[in-house]
């Protein structure tokens, strides 16, 4: 029911842009263009009916793979009508830049200041996009497929002796 | 401002803390500061660090700094199976383990397409709310201790003490449980536990009260968190919060309630709510959550139903020890579970509970491995400091420390 209403209003918005609608184990997600997240990321929020005022988690999956390598998840939640759905944006070579949705959900800012620090992926228009786990001067990514488990001796500086 | 610190904070901390719009006082006077609170500071409960921006004594902007604990369970958790990880959930909020593997057992479930028995689902759902009692006693004495009233630490976890009693029976560990499998529980609730519980919850009550009153008779207490660190409903969905602060703001959302899990939908409970949103508020709303799980706990312990505790789908939950020594099609189930993982079907799946900080949520990516192939935690803890910087702004420094009481951040689950 409410699942229609989602993609009617979204397609009745953005009648170019092709939604891949997938439901697994009853969990509705939808994939389509980054380019599109902010626009549709704040109708899901303002319209009437559907209210998604919850930002719960955003994060990314690296496939592994040269092409599409990244997909960022957001996962949102409507308090009104309590239910939950999944947005899916592949990212596109070679830069890894997707759209910050932090203008939309304040409590994305974190969410993607992770998502930077643990993939590398850069959000546009970020209010304050530092690392949030390793330090500064850390130089990689480490939840890439390509960062080994053991870690990378050397990588992480001692604290130097005063 | 920026030269004098710039040894001390990476440049970076100070733009970010320089950002951050002060207040309207129109002249910036001389006498604004930088100053750095923990890693190693007793009231921020672990390793949370904070870089403050002072005006005098009162806070103009803050920036919190987490990693200080970080040791890549995700990383972990894509290289080892879904039953491998069982142990490492209790390390992520170490007050509430038994939460934490419920939450992620639940979610490998959904994955995998298994259904507990109902036996193993009122267990689990007593489980989690005596974790959930357990953490809001320590929520509340750390709370009462970092604004200064030492005596209310030690009756709550004189309480607690008897959970972990309790734990004890059940699973034979205090601390790190690891009480759950896929598919059920790793051992039947045996009856001294039940009756330890049945004890516990009826002693609770009267133990409770006095430890209320010995709170709330304290004009010091009260009178140094009334309306401090307030926050407003909107702005409370807006940053993230969930769980007891979200509900001390006003808005009634449980998940228990919203997307009932387990069997939350035959138990009768009600969702306290405040509305002021400010430190005593959250205090008031853990002591009623804690008598709303102890209500609970009461009406699963009555309605317990006997059965097995575990699924029979011997391709997918691991044989209990003695059936694997004397039986072969058991030790070659063990063998396969063990080595070569359980193999869900391929798909992703976001799947969250009500625990004891917030909603705490896994989201699993699987390939048909037997290990996931991405494992995200979506901690309560981690959201709920996001809007520390928010509700610092214009207190005085020693509000800082009941702020982060209140708010009861645990470093394991926020720096995961």
């Amino acid at each position: 029911m409410l699942k229609e209403t989602i993609l009617k209003k979204l397609q009745d918005k953005f009648p170019d842009a092709d939604f891949k609608v997938n439901e697994h184990m009853g969990e509705l997600s939808l994939t389509f263009s980054r380019k599109l997240i902010v626009d549709v990321c704040s109708l899901l929020k303002n319209d009437a009916d559907l209210r998604f005022n919850l930002c719960e988690d955003i994060t990314a999956v690296d496939w592994g793979k040269s092409k599409n390598r990244f997909t960022v998840v957001y996962h949102i939640f409507s308090m009104m009508n309590g239910f939950r759905l999944a947005l899916r944006t592949d990212l596109e070579e070679p830069d890894y830049i997707a759209e910050s949705v932090s203008a939309v959900w304040k409590t994305a800012n974190w969410h993607e200041r992770e998502v930077y620090d643990m993939f590398g992926i850069v959000f546009n228009n970020h209010p304050d996009l530092r690392r949030m786990y390793m330090p500064e001067e850390f130089e990689y990514h480490p939840l890439r497929k390509d960062f080994p488990l053991m870690g990378i001796p050397g990588s992480l500086p001692l604290p130097e002796k005063k | 401002m920026e030269k004098d610190y710039r040894e001390e904070f990476h440049p970076k901390i100070i733009q970010a803390l320089l950002k951050q719009k002060a207040d309207p006082t129109e002249d910036v006077l001389d006498n604004e500061m930088i100053l750095n609170m923990g890693p190693q500071h007793p009231a921020t409960h672990g390793v949370l660090r904070l870089v403050l921006r002072l005006d005098g004594e009162k806070v103009i902007a803050c920036v919190p700094e987490l990693g200080y604990l970080h040791r890549g369970y995700e990383k972990m958790a894509e290289n080892m199976s879904f039953y491998e990880y069982i142990p490492h959930t209790d390390r992520l909020d170490y007050i509430s383990p038994m939460a934490n593997n419920v939450a992620w057992v639940l979610a490998v479930e959904k994955l995998a397409g298994i259904e507990a028995p109902k036996r193993a689902q009122y267990i689990r759902m007593m489980i989690a709310e005596l974790a959930r009692i357990a953490s809001h006693l320590v929520a509340i004495g750390a709370f009462a201790m970092d604004v200064g009233a030492l005596t209310i630490f030690l009756w709550t976890l004189r309480e607690r003490e008897k959970i972990l009693d309790i734990w004890d029976i059940l699973c034979g560990a205090r601390f790190t449980n690891s009480y759950t499998r896929i598919g059920g529980v790793a051992n039947d609730a045996q009856p001294e536990a039940i009756a330890k519980v049945k004890w516990f919850i009826d002693q609770f009550e009267p133990n409770l009260a006095e430890v209320e009153q010995l709170i709330n008779t304290n004009r010091i207490f009260i009178e140094r968190v009334d309306g401090v660190g307030a926050i407003s409903k909107e702005d409370a969905i807006e940053l993230g919060f969930s769980g007891p602060n979200l509900r001390a703001c006003g808005v009634e959302f449980d998940l228990r309630r919203k997307i009932p899990y387990l069997c939350y939908n035959e138990i009768d409970f009600k969702v306290p709510t405040y509305t002021e949103g400010d430190c005593l508020a959250r205090y008031f709303l853990r002591l009623d959550e804690c008598r709303e799980s102890a209500k609970i706990v009461k009406q699963v312990v009555d309605k317990m139903p006997v059965g097995p505790v575990q699924a029979n789908m011997p391709k997918k939950v691991l044989p209990h020890k003695d059936e694997v020594y004397t039986k072969m099609e058991e030790l070659i189930h063990d063998f396969m579970i063990v080595n070569f993982g359980i193999n869900p079907p391929a798909g992703e799946i976001y799947h969250a509970i009500e625990g004891s900080k917030g909603e705490l949520g896994f989201y699993l990516v699987s390939k048909g491995d037997g290990k996931p192939w991405k494992s995200k935690i979506r901690s309560p803890s981690f959201n709920n400091l996001q809007s520390l910087p928010k509700l610092v702004i214009g207190h005085l420094i020693s509000d800082v420390v009941a702020i982060i009481g209140s708010i009861d951040p645990i470093m394991g689950e926020a720096d995961k």
